[in-house]
């Protein structure tokens, strides 16, 4: 896989963006509205003109600012999927598809289960729709990297579940480079290896989303971040809970329905922490040796197994917990939520 | 809607199409047309990229220069017939400079053809340029990225999306040249077979020969009517937008 390399400075209205990232696999940017994540996309495909740093696909350089390089965004192999998706009005979806290049038109249509809409105009279409002639349009064009700006985000709930799914799928299937910026924290952790928290202009981390719910490196991540998202195989059993095996090893229950490959959400305060196990009404136990434990404002977050929960100052010191010790989390059924994850 | 009946009722249907076919009407009708159908050519060809430069461009004294393109909307055609008067004279802005030009615009179709551009070309320019700024810049970015240059960006995307407001700002300015009086009368004359457009002839023909100018003013209205009405029609008329389906990126 080809590796993107991005190194720049853009002046916006009212900050500069510095950023600096290099994206493998699939990154996500995630951060407030207005924190620059979308002109982030547009220095990468040329349409604003960053002024000073270099973006290159692997050692071809698109922009570097010291030997004078600026592409064009038709010049650069890339491909943008818009927040709106950004369809030809005009044309029909096979003439969208067919924009950047004619050859394999059929093939891209079959690909993502649009010919039967060949024909159709764009306004005739569903969210889920557009956004596959969307992708195609941008993949049609055989680009060495693709950037998706808040994919999900023209969605309405519902079908953004279905479709994150699709998306995930695509992703790994054509393997690019891929750069998302999306404001929703679940789907960045459900869709990029890493993720980009990205305010003012500045990437205040760049991490697993596992390190980032665990190590977040300030309130603002934490509290952006969220939830813990647990990987796992969903079974449903007779009294109406879903069991859910970890991909860890544990075992835990969520009253939300799923089958087959799913995340299951937990926010960190949502998790009780002990030394010992108490019977109590969390019908979800983990135990584990703390791994980290790192205190963001007034709270502490502890990693435990592959969780992490949030607790006071004062139950840390209370319970004497220390990295390397072990503890015991546990939190409710009815205190998760299921997500697909393929 | 009383005088538009009036002529229609003053005299009977024969005779209107009698007297279309007389020599003054005849030649009116063939400077008129002749002089229509070049100004028309010349405002697309000159009209939409300077609606294309004051759409896709920011710079200060932009907002003056729309003003001063637009302000042939607004101005007695006398003034603008005036203007062109002392700009082609000999010792004007261009009959100083050009002489040759000057000389080949007196009192002749070309003359009408100018008359007829300045106040109507401004209907089309600024009608172009809210049909242009009405593209929504998300498509154009997106042609950009899918590997089209800017040449097939504005073939393939801004013009067909700006095309039904060009085609509402060109059929204003066809309206409007069609009735030109006062810029045409001062600037070109008024001699038959030469210079004398439709409403000219209208004016000529009112004292001597009332039912030829009944009858051209007869066929004005119907064609100002079809023009109204296909605008209508279509849902362009008093709409500074064209038809953009996609959303905002």
């Amino acid at each position: 896989m080809e590796k993107l390399h991005a190194n720049f400075r853009l002046p916006l209205r009212s900050y500069d963006l510095e950023f600096s990232l290099d994206v493998e696999g699939t990154v996500a940017l995630v951060g407030p509205s207005g924190a620059g994540k979308t002109s982030v996309l547009r220095a990468v495909t040329g349409l604003v003109k960053p002024a000073s740093g270099r973006i290159a696909l692997d050692s071809s350089a698109w922009f570097d600012s010291e030997r004078k390089i600026f592409l064009k965004p038709d010049e650069r192999r890339v491909g943008l999927v818009f927040q709106e998706y950004a369809l030809f009005p005009h044309m029909s979806v096979r003439e969208n598809v067919a924009y950047a290049g004619r050859h394999r038109v059929d093939e891209f249509l079959e690909r993502f289960r649009i010919s039967h809409l060949a024909g159709a105009r764009p306004t005739e279409l569903s969210g889920g729709e557009r956004q596959r002639v969307a992708l195609a349009r941008a993949l049609a064009r055989d680009p060495g990297v693709l950037l998706l700006d808040e994919p999900l985000s023209a969605l309405d709930a519902n079908t953004k579940i279905a479709v994150r799914g699709e998306l995930q799928e695509l992703l790994r299937e054509f393997g690019l480079p891929t750069l998302l910026v999306t404001h929703d924290y679940e789907d960045a952790a459900s869709l990029a290896d890493h993720v980009g928290v990205i305010v003012d202009g500045h990437l205040r981390q760049f991490a697993s989303p596992q390190e980032l719910v665990a190590h977040p490196a300030d309130g603002f991540v934490a509290s952006f971040t969220g939830a813990n998202l647990l990987r796992g195989t969903a079974h449903r059993r007779e009294d109406e809970l879903t069991v859910i095996s970890l991909e860890s090893g544990e075992t835990v229950y969520s009253t939300d329905q799923g089958d087959g490959a799913v995340g299951v959400v937990v926010y960190p305060w949502e998790v009780l922490v002990g030394r010992s196990h108490q019977p109590d009404s969390a019908l979800n136990v983990i135990e584990g040796e703390i791994r980290s434990l790192v205190r963001v404002g007034n709270r502490v977050r502890i990693r435990i197994g592959p969780l992490t929960a949030e607790v006071t100052d004062a139950s840390v010191e209370k319970l004497g917990l220390a990295v390397g010790g072990r503890a015991v989390a546990s939190f409710k059924a009815t205190g998760t939520r299921l997500v697909s994850y393929r | 809607m009383v005088p538009v009946i009036a002529i229609f009722s003053h005299v009977p249907p024969s005779s209107l199409f009698h007297q279309l076919t007389t020599k003054v009407v005849k030649d009116a009708l063939i400077v008129s047309g002749k002089t229509i159908v070049v100004a028309q050519i010349v405002t697309l060809l000159v009209g939409t990229p300077t609606a294309y430069f004051f759409a896709s461009r920011r710079f200060p004294g932009r907002a003056i220069l729309v003003t001063l393109v637009e302000l042939p909307i607004v101005l007695p055609p006398a003034v603008a017939g005036l203007g062109l008067i002392v700009a082609f004279d000999r010792f004007g802005l261009i009959g100083r400079h050009w002489p040759w030009l000057a000389s080949h615009v007196a009192f002749n179709q070309t003359a009408v053809v100018f008359a007829i551009l300045l106040v109507s070309a401004p209907f089309y320019v600024r009608q172009g340029i809210a049909a242009f700024e009405a593209v929504d810049p998300s498509l154009v970015s997106a042609s950009r990225t899918l590997g089209a240059g800017p040449v097939k960006t504005f073939f393939r995307v801004t013009l067909p999306l700006a095309r039904s407001g060009l085609a509402a700002g060109l059929a204003l300015s066809l309206a409007r040249g069609l009735g030109e009086f006062g810029a045409t009368i001062m600037f070109a004359g008024n001699l038959q077979g030469k210079t004398q457009t439709l409403p000219l002839a209208v004016y000529t023909q009112f004292e001597s020969n009332l039912d030829a100018a009944l009858a051209m003013s007869a066929l004005l209205v119907v064609i100002s009517f079809a023009i109204l009405f296909s605008l209508k029609a279509s849902g362009l008329w008093l709409r500074t937008r064209p038809v953009v389906v996609a959303g905002r990126g």
